[in-house]
């Protein structure tokens, strides 16, 4: 029997439409904030490409009352620590505080729902900053947005789903004050997001917390977001690049994979296949690409462009990448995976192969949800995209019940003309 | 009414320490349990020292450590941990082995005796070892085409000299070169259970957990040597090392300055001074190079500590074109707080966060392991923290500018740019001396 946790959750909507989630537990003195907003990458307008995620970074630069900083230090300054994140389908933001500073969270996290401060000064200086972090990590490293950026592009034709989600400086430098103010107009709106508030109080207490702060953010209607659906391959589809710094051959593939919101019967098998491929020194293409052929030096497996299986909406795709040695063949890594997904799906699975990479799964889960904010930013997504925070603690025993037989059928769709591929060449040689 | 204005904090509550159960084994293995029970699961550290332990073949055990018994292959130890929701992995540094591993809480038995089974009895064998260092040998590749990890190399060579901390990464060609035998005798001199802790935290009982455990390791015997290293030698000033690497769009900068250990009377207080100076994102310098000028991405200043020494460490990764300009800043914010006393805001926002993310620490599995093994390393327990925390609450702004002037002060630090030599050597020249070094 796999072991669950259940914390109690409360869920609740304010009048002007903010979702909230409250998770309590005593456990620990500390809290996690988190708000979730419901835009990512796939809505940024044409022409600005990374505006998603600059816009995160101006969501930090002051707000209704707050000054340049003041977000940082409030935050600091009460014991806690920050950050943000853009992902395809939403917008994150959130702290892990000492349990006497959830006031102060809520505080500062209604205040920049009201609206964050968009100068000509602030946005320039995180036009600069955005630029280091693409360089730290796209362009001066090896493999550098390999596969998140280079994969999309070739398996997906439509804007939303295809195009770079870090941006480029050109689009970047073109930004203006009236776009943030559009975007935050558009996508910001109260009820686009959700908070979620894990640890250490009491329902009645955080409750009325949460209503002093946001009960009066203004209401506004997002819009109805679009639906990003584009078919699935019918043949397959291959590029490669040059990476200059890279020192070793790499290639990743891409299939799609059932839609995760609505059909999640469907796509837990896939969350499962990727990790029979992929966990540990005895998953399948570990076994045989690496420690039997040597034909790769590592591989892994995932499902969505960032790895986050149960925080990503439809299309989206489940994930093998693999670095070769030098000098290493991926049209044989490639016929090789072809091989033992075929043989997976005519085969089947070993005895206890499934059941021991279904107990490391609930390890990993458990372990995801351990601390407050872990539990908090989950939590949030969930209720975003699914309306079903709870779902936070099925997902141990949903993935324990996926059967042999729907892994195999999963291994089956695996074919080579439903494949995207993105090869690195490897011109980085160096010792 | 919206609210317009910063609430208060509420009450604040006392640092509660966990209890930890400890015990040392007839073998010499000390070994500590803390029930947290957030998830039912634990985490298990392992550290064994392992300072001058060869570093190519250090790298090669921690790979193969798992990759065969007597009775099991690599595949069988990996199947058998996963079955009970486990894993296990290896590290090592220039002071320790490290294994780290965590499984569902029924599963401790059987992850303890996996553990035993391997510390007593793996074979390194010749098909996993030749795998495993060919593998090694392509990471190492790639690691050397990291602008991060070459200017931390440039900056371990610059700072410890003839020291063995200034090579801490073995590289290709020696981890070609190792063999079997040489695992089999590294093991058996220094994979060895005196001197070392385990630490066990999670959804148990730390008696029965520690019961656990000494049935599991008895077995694990085998005689100790204490091997010492000197103590790191004083951080020479001296001309800027700049490291050539034509193209970067990027210079990888570095400082490295002096410091104290944790029992230091003064390690609080540089806590602090750090913090104020570039220790966390509200501090002088990355509200400077970053929130005011865009220079950088993500700069980071922080307290490193081994067991031979401590250092602080400065890092950003900065635009190519402002790299003398992001220079000039570091050693002016530098220069201000070992000059000029911080103000009494500044030191009572850096105290709240140093108290605060002490208990954020505290607050998971994963980090109370590996907490309290880090501290076993240096003969501390947790129990420290509570003294730690009455220094961190008693600074005064004169202590700090005190530490400040005695620690941070520029010219103390060992400056290392890696970067496009020929675009801002001519640069980086104005402020100070520079020796160009090749990668």
């Amino acid at each position: 029997m796999l072991p669950v946790i259940r914390h109690p959750v409360e869920r609740f909507t304010l009048p002007n439409g903010l979702r909230v989630v409250l998770t309590p537990d005593p456990s620990a003195p500390v809290v996690g904030v988190a708000v979730v907003y419901d835009v990512g990458i796939r809505s940024e307008p044409q022409g600005r490409t990374g505006f998603a995620h600059l816009f995160e970074h101006l969501m930090f630069q002051g707000s209704t009352n707050l000054e340049k900083l003041a977000h940082f230090r409030h935050v600091q300054g009460s014991g806690g620590t920050f950050n943000g994140s853009t992902h395809f389908d939403y917008t994150d933001y959130y702290e892990s505080l000492p349990a006497n500073a959830l006031e102060r969270a809520l505080f500062l996290e209604a205040d920049r729902m009201r609206g964050p401060r968009l100068t000509e000064e602030n946005l320039r200086n995180q036009v600069d900053v955005v630029k280091e972090e693409i360089r730290v990590n796209v362009l001066n490293r090896p493999y550098g947005g390999f596969p998140w950026l280079k994969l999309p592009p070739v398996m997906f034709d439509t804007y939303p789903n295809a195009h770079d989600g870090y941006g480029s400086f050109e689009d970047l430098e073109s930004a203006t004050v009236d776009d943030a103010a559009d975007f935050f107009d558009k996508y910001y709106a109260v009820d686009n997001a959700v908070l979620a508030v894990a640890g250490d109080f009491t329902v009645e207490t955080a409750r009325a917390l949460v209503e002093r702060h946001f009960s009066d953010v203004p209401a506004r209607r997002a819009p109805q977001r679009p639906d990003f659906a584009e078919p699935d391959l019918t043949s397959e589809r291959r590029e490669s690049y040059v990476d200059r710094l890279a020192p070793l051959p790499a290639v990743a593939s891409a299939w799609r994979v059932p839609n995760p919101i609505t059909d999640l019967e469907g796509y837990l098998p896939f969350v499962v296949l990727a990790e029979v491929l992929t966990d540990g020194d005895a998953s399948r293409l570990v076994e045989r690409l690496v420690l039997r052929d040597r034909a790769v030096t590592s591989v892994g497996g995932y499902i969505g462009f960032m790895g986050e299986p149960f925080a990503v909406r439809d299309p989206t795709a489940m994930l093998l990448q693999a670095h070769l040695p030098p000098g290493g063949d991926v049209d044989k890594v490639l016929r090789t995976i072809d091989e033992e997904n075929a043989r997976i799906a005519s085969d089947g699975l070993a005895p206890g192969e499934l059941a021991r990479t279904q107990a490391r799964m609930a390890t990993h889960l458990l372990r995801d949800t351990d601390s407050v904010l872990g539990r908090a930013l989950q939590m949030a997504v969930l209720e975003v995209q699914r309306g079903a925070p709870e779902l936070l603690a099925e997902l141990p025993r949903l993935l324990s019940e996926v059967t042999e037989e729907q892994v195999t059928a999963a291994a089956a769709t695996l074919v080579p003309e439903r494949r995207a591929t993105v090869e690195v060449i490897a011109e980085g040689g160096n010792n | 009414m919206s609210i317009t204005t910063l609430p208060d904090l509420g009450p604040v509550r006392e640092l509660t320490l966990p209890s930890t159960v400890e015990r040392t084994l007839a073998n010499g293995l000390t070994v500590m349990a803390i029930r947290r029970s957030s998830v039912p699961l634990f985490e298990l550290r392992l550290r064994v020292p392992f300072a001058r332990a060869d570093l190519a073949q250090s790298a090669v055990l921690t790979q193969t450590l798992f990759s065969g018994t007597a009775d099991r292959t690599t595949v069988d130890i990996a199947a058998a941990l996963q079955s009970v929701g486990g894993g296990l992995s290896a590290g090592a540094d220039p002071d320790r082995l490290l294994v780290s591993g965590n499984a569902l809480v029924t599963g401790l038995d059987e992850l303890l005796g996996l553990l035993a089974e391997v510390l007593t009895g793996a074979t390194y064998p010749d098909e996993e070892v030749s795998t495993e260092r060919s593998r090694l040998a392509d990471r190492i590749r790639v690691a050397n085409s990291q602008p991060s990890h070459l200017a931390r190399k440039a900056l371990l060579r610059r700072i410890y000299g003839e020291h063995p901390y200034a090579l801490q990464t073995p590289e290709a060609d020696a981890v070609l070169a190792v063999e079997s035998a040489g695992l089999n005798e590294l093991h058996a001199a220094r994979v060895q259970p005196a001197g070392g802790t385990l630490v066990l935290v999670g959804d148990l009982d730390p008696e029965e957990a520690i019961a656990a455990a000494e049935r599991a390791l008895a077995g694990w015997t085998g005689d100790g040597k204490e091997v010492d290293l000197p103590a790191v030698p004083e951080i020479g000033p001296g001309p800027l090392t700049l490291v050539d690497r034509p193209g970067s769009v990027q210079s990888s900068l570095r400082m490295a300055l002096g410091a104290v250990p944790r029992t230091h009377p003064d390690h609080a207080l540089l806590q602090l001074a750090n913090l104020i100076f570039g220790g966390y994102f509200s501090s002088r310098w990355v509200e400077n190079i970053r929130e005011d000028k865009g220079y950088t991405y993500g700069p980071h200043s922080m307290i490193e500590h081994s067991v031979a020494g401590s250092t602080v460490t400065v890092a950003a990764e900065v635009a190519t074109e402002v790299t003398a300009p992001a220079l000039l800043e570091t050693v002016y914010e530098l220069g201000r707080l070992a000059t000029v006393p911080p103000g009494e805001d500044e030191l009572t926002q850096a105290r709240q966060y140093a108290l605060g993310t002490l208990q954020l620490g505290l607050s998971t599995q994963a980090g109370l392991a590996g907490l309290a093994s880090t501290y076993a390393g240096f003969g501390l327990r947790l129990d420290y923290l509570a003294t730690h925390a009455a220094r961190l609450a008693a600074a005064t702004v004169d202590d700090v500018a005190r530490v400040a002037a005695e620690y941070l002060a520029p010219s103390r630090a060992a400056t290392v740019v890696l970067g496009d030599a020929a675009v801002v050597e001519k640069s980086l020249g104005t402020l100070m001396p520079v020796t160009r070094v090749q990668p």
